[in-house]
């Protein structure tokens, strides 16, 4: 399979903080990856470097989009970067509070879709159309997360498991190749984490994403993931399959602390 | 709390406002005889005033404590009446007849008044689009108000340039200002984008006010031509009739800019504006061009504030700075605040509010700006979200399933 996001030497310095140190990871095509690592160890900084958000010190960042030449996305604006088809949620939900559920949806749409303020304007047949597609096709997009019946609610008066998948059809309304998810199940009950797992596998299989995940739910992780990278400190400290992460003495004493015993 | 708590707490409140209003509402120093008037009856007045005023709010709070989220009655009544065909069908007649027969019905003053507020609606709706729908506080916006009148001011004084070609040219000069500001200011958030717009319109005013040799200063420009009709000067004889003439003109700007607002709204650019206004970071995210969509809100704001400068110059055919200052701004803003952030109706609900009632309180003098005031601060305390908040589309899915 071939590497859609390759991310070589990474560092990403706030002021003193080295944030990233040094970073390799890679994805190919159709696999679940999962970025793993304690409280503060870069993982969102990670994200953000990917995604435009922040201009990393070093290092490169590659993305390969299906049948599409590689470009190395350092520094490149956010807008463009998910134009290219890597969309994101947020660790802290980022929806839009006070618009519907629907519309929500329909933001992500955005940038596959032309009309301007002169076709808002005139609402000619092509722009009409577009409207028309940008309704349905989020609409779609809801039903697929079964949340059909909320579509005219604001979203802030939804419950929080709601707002969290709410949030991940609204990426993927941007038509990505590959989804970068911070922390989906954070604050999920049981049930909504089951219901997440399987939302995240009929992503990949049905929808040829991609998927790279932050995640602190480790049977999540251990379930869901091809492959699984370890952070700690800015620093890559193991990679490998499920197994082979679960017995590594390094990721134990990372996730359990110098002093232990275990 | 029981109601001896309550009856005992406004006492409270009462006589500390007492206490409070006592130098200013009971003693009074007469400057030529140097006499004391003491005005007991003023302080009962306040008490009285203030105790029933603190009961009020506290019962009117009470009530409302617990169900926050829900819509209030009137609300209720306005969803009602905006979901419901017939009767804003009806009310839209009611309004159409009213509005079209205004001029023949009252008196040139009262028409002018009225113009004057229909062109405050249009200013409102386009600063709306800034500051309502893309959430860019915009404190400058009477500069580009400045800039389109003073377009068709000196384009009329030195080449005679009529009305109707100055209109979309004001509007365009106007444009261009708001992307020339926008590209650097834009980047600026919240307080400190307010901060810099507000010093923006300073400086067009100053330099309205300064330089002479271009736009003659404090003093002016006067003779500006009135609006043509269908090629047809009006005649200057015939004031009464080009009174007529702008109202009309102005409805008609305030119906095409409902219109245009209203398409916007539930527009791929519009969606953008709102989401940028909830989430900058969530927007980019999602693929939005940031700097793009601020930038053409802001010049979409200012191309409107161009358009109602040139008519306002056609109409007073006198300009000079003095029309120009930060109050304008703060009006407008007013505007688009007390009436409802992103609501079109509440914004021409907020423009015949803040322009018409200090227009009818004349006589009271500066206490009108006392009103004012105290007025803002009761609906801010009531109703922060303005006297008709703004409602998003609802989409209707029946049992055809979309995108089978
Ligand atoms: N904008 C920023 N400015 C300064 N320091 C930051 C910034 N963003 C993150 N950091 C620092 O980078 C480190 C990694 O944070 P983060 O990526 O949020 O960790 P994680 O998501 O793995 O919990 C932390 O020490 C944090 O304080
Ligand atoms: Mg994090």
């Amino acid at each position: 399979m071939n590497v859609i996001l390759d991310v070589k030497n990474l560092t990403m310095d706030f002021g003193g903080v080295r944030a990233l140190n040094r970073l390799d990871l890679d994805i190919r095509a159709g696999e679940i990856v999962a970025l793993i690592g304690p409280n503060g160890a870069g993982k969102t900084t990670f994200f953000n470097c990917i995604t435009g958000i922040y201009n990393p010190t070093g290092g490169d960042i590659l993305v390969t989009p299906p049948q599409k030449k590689t470009v190395r996305v350092n520094g490149v604006k956010p807008h463009i970067v998910t134009r290219m088809g890597l969309a994101r949620t947020f660790q802290n939900i980022r929806l839009f509070q006070n618009m519907t559920v629907l519309e929500n949806i329909m933001i992500g749409r955005h940038c596959r879709t032309q009309s301007e303020i002169l076709g808002a304007l005139i609402r000619g047949p092509k722009t009409r159309a577009e409207e028309e597609h940008i309704v349905h096709y989020s609409y779609a997009l809801l039903k697929k997360i079964g949340l059909e019946r909320q579509v005219n609610e604001f979203a802030k008066n939804l419950p929080y498991g709601d707002q969290r998948r709410l949030e991940i059809a609204r990426a993927m309304a941007t038509d990505p190749f590959l989804l970068l998810l911070d922390e989906p199940a954070a604050g999920l009950n049981p049930q909504e984490t089951t219901d997440l797992v399987d939302l995240i596998h009929k992503i990949r299989t049905e929808d040829k994403i991609s998927i790279l995940l932050i995640e602190h739910d480790m049977k999540l992780v251990m379930t869901l993931s091809d492959r699984i990278f370890v952070m700690d400190y800015g620093k890559k400290i193991a990679q490998g399959t499920p197994g082979e992460i679960r017995n590594n003495p390094v990721v134990i004493k990372a996730y359990l602390g110098e002093d232990s015993d275990a | 709390m029981t109601p001896l708590k309550h009856i005992l707490r406004s006492i409270m409140i009462s006589i500390w406002f007492m206490f409070l209003t006592f130098p200013l509402m009971v003693v009074y120093i007469n400057p030529l005889n140097y006499t004391v008037t003491w005005r007991w009856k003023n302080m009962i007045m306040v008490g009285i005033g203030t105790f029933f005023a603190s009961f009020f709010w506290r019962r009117f709070q009470n009530r409302t404590v617990g169900n926050n989220d829900k819509p209030s009655l009137g609300q209720k009544t306005l969803n009602h009446i905006y979901t419901s065909p017939e009767i804003s069908r009806m009310l839209l007649g009611v309004l159409i007849l009213f509005t079209l027969s205004f001029p023949f019905i009252f008196s040139t003053y009262q028409t002018n008044v009225f113009t004057t507020a229909l062109m405050y609606v249009v200013l409102g709706l386009g600063l709306n689009i800034v500051v309502g729908l893309a959430g860019l506080l915009d404190l400058g916006y009477v500069a580009f108000y400045a800039v389109g009148a003073y377009s068709y001011a000196l384009l009329n004084h030195h080449f005679g340039v009529g009305f109707w070609v100055a209109l979309p040219l004001g509007a365009l000069v106007a444009a261009f200002f708001g992307i020339l500001l926008g590209i650097p200011v834009l980047r600026l958030r919240g307080d400190y984008l307010a901060i810099v717009t507000l010093g923006f319109g300073e400086i067009i005013r100053l330099i309205l006010e300064n330089w002479d040799k271009v736009f003659f200063g404090p003093s002016g420009i006067s003779n500006i031509s009135r609006p043509a009709f269908f090629g047809v000067e009006l005649v200057e004889k015939s004031i009464p009739h080009a009174i007529k003439y702008m109202y009309y003109l102005v409805l008609l700007l305030v119906l095409f800019t409902i219109f245009f607002v209203n398409r916007l709204k539930n527009s791929r650019i519009g969606r953008a504006w709102i989401a940028l206004r909830e989430d900058e970071i969530a927007c980019q995210a999602m693929g939005i061009n940031k700097m793009r969509t601020k930038l053409t809100a802001f010049a979409l704001g200012a191309t409107w504030a161009g358009m109602v400068g040139v008519i306002f110059a056609a109409k007073t055919t006198f300009i000079n700075p003095a029309s120009f200052t930060f109050m304008e701004s703060a009006i407008i803003l007013s505007i688009v605040v007390l009436g409802g952030m992103g609501s079109i109706p509440g914004v021409i609900l907020g423009a015949f509010f803040l322009v018409l009632l200090p227009e009818y309180f004349r006589t009271l003098g500066d206490y009108r700006m006392l009103a004012f005031g105290a007025s803002m601060v009761i609906m801010m305390v009531f109703r922060p979200q303005g006297l008709i908040s703004h409602i998003r589309t609802k989409y209707n899915f029946n049992a055809k399933e979309p995108l089978a």
